[in-house]
């Protein structure tokens, strides 16, 4: 009979590593969440407006502005992570194919000239006006170079917007996908899944507002499919997990059974997926209005889902599984 | 000129008998922060009582030929240094982790002064022609150093004479640290 293994012991006891590994709080999951978000704004109105629908109401006008600080917070919260906050800079003095963080840096550079030039070019010519009369004067110079580009190269703009949307979004997830030594996070899958539910949870912020009929119908078709997507990337996920080795078995087992489970199935898939699914499959069949219920639970469930996955994949390693 | 070394260890966990000697002169020859260490000692126990063995390891960075730490890194600051040995660059880190979330063993850990540490295999004492600091110190002998491309060298005998083993090399990381162990001669 093959010996078991009893017990490892250790007497490295490293602030962070052991006796359990936690090296990302709170700040991660909430910039995984603000930048999901901000993909889904950047995907959903870019598409809308390639479909040929330009924004009409005055929240889906200034959402890609709503985006920008949106993504600034979650920005402040990686700042706030970083244990050497002096050395940010860094960040820009080399890009690293191998590195998503390195990706992500330049790429989050990228999105805020894509927001903003979208932003410009969506608004009507009340708030142009509107603008033109805020705008202090030092800034009026490159506000109109800005609306000028907006409007000149308007489908390069939002082709662009549409592709850097989705990068980011798989990005958040490819950040922690790609590590191999953590088996909860290291899976293809968490790319797209990140994606798909950051333009369900971009499609709900933007339910919350007063938006005309049109876009929230538009909104409410998109984010279910979106769901959907969402539902069968966790299925692919759990999958992925039961059916492969030792450690990924062991990284499934938080969700299947361990600490993790209630949290995982009842506030993320549940609460978060399957009940927000039904209630736009009910406004879409019986055409009737929605309420700001279902997009609130998105938005639960989309920080639940990278909060549960930024905590339970620290719980479990290679290292730790001995 | 292309450096064609490649600085590896082998730790004999025959002769290794947990004494933290090595945990010590590493502390303090590389000014380790009280409570935190860049090697340690990790001790299996097998079996079933009463029919119960242990092994006992000296561990450290494994300074892996195909580091993730390096890949992971966004500025840099991970690097591999002469003979292949994984090393931080402490001016370009930026203390983002993503190193310490890619190490499947868990050999780094954010120093005090903001920047992520870790065993450098002593690259300073190799460089002035000594031996790390663990390995000068082990009363029994169980470290050893040295260059894995030598044929010559005393690790590449021990690999050659005895069964030996990598930690965790599901991870595909390629580890330059070897453990031999009690099963008998290389394969």
């Amino acid at each position: 009979m093959e010996p078991e293994v009893v017990e490892t012991l250790s007497n490295r006891m490293n602030p962070g590593i052991d006796p359990h590994f936690h090296i990302w709080g709170w700040e991660i999951p909430g910039y995984l969440f603000l930048g999901g978000v901000v993909a889904g704004i950047m995907v959903l109105l870019a598409l809308m407006e390639l479909r040929g629908s330009r924004p009409r109401s005055l929240s889906a006008q200034l959402m890609p502005f709503v985006g920008v600080g949106l993504l600034s917070l979650g920005m402040l919260f990686l700042f706030l992570d970083l244990e050497h906050p002096l050395h940010v800079l860094r960040f820009y003095g080399a890009f690293r194919p191998t590195s998503p963080m390195s990706w992500g840096s330049w790429l989050l550079l990228l999105v805020y000239p894509a927001l903003i030039l979208m932003g410009l070019g969506g608004l009507d010519a009340a708030r142009r006006e509107w603008l033109d009369s805020k705008v202090p004067a030092p800034l009026r110079g490159p506000v109109a170079m800005g609306l000028r580009w907006a409007d000149a190269a308007r489908k390069p703009v939002l082709w662009g917007t549409v592709l850097l949307g989705v990068g980011l979004g798989i990005y958040t997830g490819m950040l922690l996908g790609t590590l191999v030594a953590r088996p909860m996070w290291n899976s293809s899958v968490l790319g797209p899944l990140f994606l798909v539910s950051g333009v369900s949870t971009g499609a709900a912020l933007m339910m919350l507002t007063r938006l005309e009929s049109e876009e929230a119908h538009t909104l409410v078709r998109w984010d279910s499919a979106a769901i959907a997507a969402e539902l069968v990337l966790i299925v692919v996920l759990a999958v992925g997990y039961l059916s492969g080795n030792e450690v990924s078995n062991a990284a499934g087992a938080l969700i299947f059974g361990g600490p993790y489970t209630a949290v995982f199935w009842g506030l993320v898939v549940v609460g978060g997926l399957v009940v927000p699914l039904a209630l736009n499959i009910l406004e879409m069949r019986r055409h009737i209005a929605g309420t700001r219920f279902a997009p609130a639970l998105i938005l639960i469930g989309g920080l639940a889902l990278r909060a549960i996955f930024v905590v339970a994949g620290q719980t479990i390693s290679f290292s730790h599984l001995g | 000129m292309s450096d064609t070394k490649r600085y590896g260890m082998v730790v004999d966990t025959r002769r290794c008998v947990g004494c933290s000697a090595c945990v010590l002169a590493c502390k303090a020859e590389n000014n380790v922060p009280e409570g935190y260490c860049r090697d340690w000692i990790a001790r299996d126990i097998e079996g079933i009582f009463p029919n119960l063995r242990a092994e006992i390891r000296s561990e450290r960075c494994m300074h892996c030929s195909n580091a993730p730490c390096v890949s992971a890194c966004p500025t840099g600051a991970s690097h591999y240094g002469e003979g292949g040995t994984v090393l931080v660059d402490h001016d370009m880190c930026t203390g983002c982790k993503a190193c310490i979330a890619s190490c499947p063993y868990d050999a780094r850990y954010v120093h005090p002064d903001g920047y992520v540490d870790k065993c450098t295999f002593c690259i300073h004492r190799v460089k002035r022609g000594e031996q790390p600091a663990c390995v000068a110190i082990c009363p029994t002998k169980a470290l050893v150093f040295g260059d894995l491309n030598d044929p010559n060298s005393e690790v590449r005998q021990l690999l050659a004479s005895r069964a030996a083993k990598v930690l965790h090399p599901e991870a595909g990381t390629d580890p330059n640290v070897f453990f031999l162990t009690s099963d008998g001669r290389a394969r």
